[in-house]
């Protein structure tokens, strides 16, 4: 399989405030749905239906600060990632969405900018280790964290699981 | 230049001499906790095509969010995790009946030793920093990394100490101390970073109440959280993002309550108009302790819970429910026309046993007032110390023990 891309283009489908939590994301009554595509159906359920039905595959979900707060639930991430999201772009993560969205291969990108520099709608171009991203539809561009060596390279594999399927295969 | 408590352990974890805030370390995790999501852990680790667990000792799988079995879906998903741990040789393994709420049993089964690295897939295993514990929550993937691995990158914290001195007054406990600090600090105000906890009031309390510090530190984002215990501690001269001083007397007057839908959302309780009751819980991983229990059980005696009210108390573990029963607690709370649950997460989690329906309101000693936790979008959860969620229950309004207690019982 080709590694994933490190510029990503896409469409803001959602602009949300700060302290998104994991509960708003993915609701903890869905739990026990452990088949990952199956995740998708309820994103952001009770909050923010409509994102669900807006989202084309892509798309990027742009927040304020805190994204992801709450529980370790790797559901949230899963349904983001199953739902068609091309990334998140936020001003700040909590630690443990954070880590569960590299670990699915789903970009998490830190922009402080990204919530006052977009709107529904927008073309982006993010690039992923040059640190910035270029609105293209308001022709702006704003900063954004280079990511990591260590997140580029789980990505690029398309997630933890696909990174250490290699990694075993090559010792093996 | 002396190490923070989480810098130690991450030193020692990763066989270094020591270890600096921001440096990425790869440490050996002592201890690996999963609750029902293990079924998602043992779909991705065999996805990684490693046939064993690396250490099937290092391994403590505990039901919790959704027992006994709500529904097929979940039976299913128990039955294949049931499985598994056979498969594997996992003896750590507390099904139905025989655990409880997946903190309070990794901690009385005694798995849990100072200094050790514990990753659960669970945000609230921070619980177990207060057994001097590096314990932090991750995510289901990353856990099927762990049992193929061993071990986990991390990013060395930075600290922030709190030091709390002073007497609580009655009423007050580690509840409503935590809840101040995560109004104080907000919902990120820790996030990324340790929290250590220190102080003549901190070390007068019981480790049930340290275990609520440590257990709520995560919602205020902390990796990890720590209260002191004998064998080890923070280094003289150790350096810290932060102090903070809080005296208990003075800071905490009354009650502290978080107002939905935000856990930092804090006001004291006279801060708060009337408020009427539908919904009473008390249990959780945060507040379904012994303690929590008897002073519930003190503030109900002899009193009925109000009707338009109905109180809902889940002993965290199958031990905390005998030793409740044992001791009476249950009784009383019966007698009051509380209803008990089955130990487990029961309505914290949103899935079963007290949902919410649309415009009711809970005063809950839980850990999250987020939209829709507990049921429907449009319900709303005060989280509030257990002797707060017993008074209201009798009052059938947001109410101080207090007031529902005469003095004569009240200094019993």
């Amino acid at each position: 399989m080709p590694d994933a891309p490190l510029i990503l283009h896409g469409r803001v489908c959602a602009v949300l405030g700060e302290n998104i939590d994991t509960d708003i994301i993915y609701p903890g009554r869905y739990l026990n749905i452990t088949d990952r595509a199956q995740t998708a159906e309820h994103l952001f359920e009770l909050a923010y239906p409509s994102i669900r039905r807006d989202l084309q595959p892509g798309d990027f979900v742009v927040a304020s600060k805190n994204f992801g707060c709450g529980s370790s639930r790797e559901q949230a991430a899963t349904a983001l990632k199953f739902a068609g999201a091309g990334a998140v772009l936020a001003a700040s993560f909590a630690r443990i969405f954070y880590r569960n969205a590299i670990n699915l291969g789903l970009p998490a990108v830190v922009s402080p900018q990204a919530f006052s520099h977009c709107a529904p709608g927008d073309e982006l171009e993010i690039d992923l280790t040059g640190g910035s991203v270029h609105n293209v539809t308001h022709n702006i561009v704003f900063p954004a964290a280079p990511l990591d060596p260590r997140a580029v390279e789980l990505l690029q594999a398309g997630g933890l699981i696909p990174y250490l399927k290699r990694k075993h295969a090559g010792v093996a | 230049m002396g190490m923070t408590l989480a810098e130690k352990i991450l030193a020692r974890a990763s066989g270094r001499a020591r270890v600096s805030p921001h440096e990425i370390v790869v440490a050996n995790v002592d201890l690996a906790m999963s609750h029902e999501n293990a079924d998602l852990v043992r779909k991705s680790f065999a996805e990684i095509g490693v046939p064993r667990v690396w250490d099937p000792s290092k391994i403590v799988i505990i039901f919790d969010h959704r027992i006994p079995a709500e529904s097929e879906k979940t039976a299913t998903t128990h039955k294949a995790v049931r499985e598994f741990v056979a498969a594997q040789g996992i003896a750590h393994f507390y099904d139905v009946g025989r655990g409880g709420i997946c903190h309070q049993v990794l901690a009385e089964r005694g798995h849990v030793k100072p200094g050790m690295v514990v990753v659960g897939t669970d945000s609230h295993t921070t619980t177990h920093g207060a057994f001097g514990a590096f314990a932090t929550g991750i995510g289901a993937t990353e856990m099927a990394g762990v049992w193929a691995e061993g071990t986990l990158w991390f990013k060395v914290p930075s600290t922030i100490r709190i030091e709390v001195d002073g007497e609580f007054h009655e009423w007050i406990s580690a509840k409503d101390l935590i809840l101040y600090i995560i109004g104080k600090l907000g919902v990120a105000g820790a996030d990324y970073r340790a929290v250590e906890f220190d102080g003549s009031a901190i070390r007068r309390m019981t480790i049930a109440s340290r275990m609520v510090l440590a257990n709520l530190s995560m919602e205020m984002g902390a990796k990890a959280a720590f209260t002191p215990v004998p064998e080890i501690g923070p280094d003289p001269g150790a350096v810290y993002e932060r102090v903070l001083h809080i005296d208990a007397g003075r800071d905490l007057a009354e009650p502290q309550i978080a107002c939905p839908h935000s856990v930092d959302h804090v006001k004291p309780l006279s801060a708060l108009g009337a408020l009427p009751v539908h919904q009473c819980v008390l249990g959780s991983c945060t507040n379904g302790r012994l303690e929590d229990l008897e002073v519930a059980a003190r503030v109900v005696a002899g009193r009925s819970v109000h009707p338009r009210t109905r109180l809902i108390v889940i002993p965290a573990s199958q031990l905390v429910y005998r030793d409740a029963m044992r001791l009476g607690y249950l009784e009383t709370l019966m007698a009051a026309g509380a209803i008990i649950n089955p130990p487990g997460c029961g309505p914290c989690v949103g899935v079963h046993q007290g949902i919410l329906a649309a415009g009711e309101v809970c005063v809950s000693s839980t850990n999250r007032n987020f939209i829709g936790r507990m049921g429907s979008k449009d319900s709303f959860v005060y989280l509030a110390s257990p002797a707060v969620v017993a008074a209201s229950a009798v009052a059938g309004e947001l109410a101080h023990p207090q007031a529902i207690c005469s003095p004569e019982v009240s200094h019993a």
